[in-house]
């Protein structure tokens, strides 16, 4: 009785702890969304090819705007 | 045409989760910014380079750009022949920013309302008198004419 209560602890905050991880991993993945006008959608991410290439001044604009 | 220092008020107004807009042309001339022109210039500088960079991605073309960065995020959004880039805090409604700044874009481009002309003003109708008439109205008496 007292080893499934700890397995069902250790299993939430197992799962607590997961969740927390992923959300921090998806908010610092930076992104750019490109939307063209035949309605396709392409996404470049951090790490890809083009993705600093087009990174690189977005965060330029963004400080700029902050000052 | 709503004046673009004008539509961008209106922009910052309706939206609370644009932080600084800028509104250029396609040579990255700063029509109108909620920020100062130093920073103007800086934002409009580097939006053009990130809308031109885009856009070489397909061959089709860019009309918008969002992306998402760590403390913020930055969007583009292309008219006919302007750009209005903003910077917005972490994880804003895409969607609804979209709509506000293409709204934007849209009352730059609009002819302005018509004002009414104003109705020619009457003149002040004659007040009819109130005096009521005479019942005692004199008649003449047939006998009286002869």
């Amino acid at each position: 009785m007292r080893a499934a209560r700890a397995l069902a602890v250790g299993a939430a905050l197992g799962s607590a702890a997961g969740a927390i991880f992923l959300r921090r991993r998806s908010r610092s993945r930076d992104r750019v969304a490109l939307y063209f006008d035949d309605g396709s959608l392409v996404t470049v991410a951090k790490g890809q090819p083009e993705g600093e290439r087009l990174l690189a001044p977005a965060r330029e604009l963004l400080a700029a705007a902050r000052g | 045409m709503a004046p673009p220092a004008d539509a961008l008020a209106h922009l910052t107004e309706i939206s609370s989760q644009i932080d600084a807009a800028v509104v250029l042309d396609r040579e990255g001339t700063v029509v109108a910014a909620t920020v100062d022109d130093e920073r103007a210039g800086r934002m409009a500088g580097a939006a053009l380079e990130l809308f031109r960079r885009a856009d070489e991605q397909r061959e089709q073309e860019l009309v918008q750009l969002d992306a998402a960065l760590e403390g913020g995020s930055v969007f583009v959004v292309r008219d006919a022949d302007r750009l209005i880039a903003a910077t917005t805090r972490s994880e804003p409604t895409v969607g609804l920013v979209f709509y506000d700044l293409k709204s934007c874009l849209r009352s730059l481009g609009e002819a302005p309302a018509e004002k009414p002309k104003p109705k020619p003003k009457r003149a002040p109708a004659k007040r009819r008198t109130t005096t009521p008439r005479s019942r005692t109205t004199t008649r003449k008496k047939k006998d009286e004419s002869g």
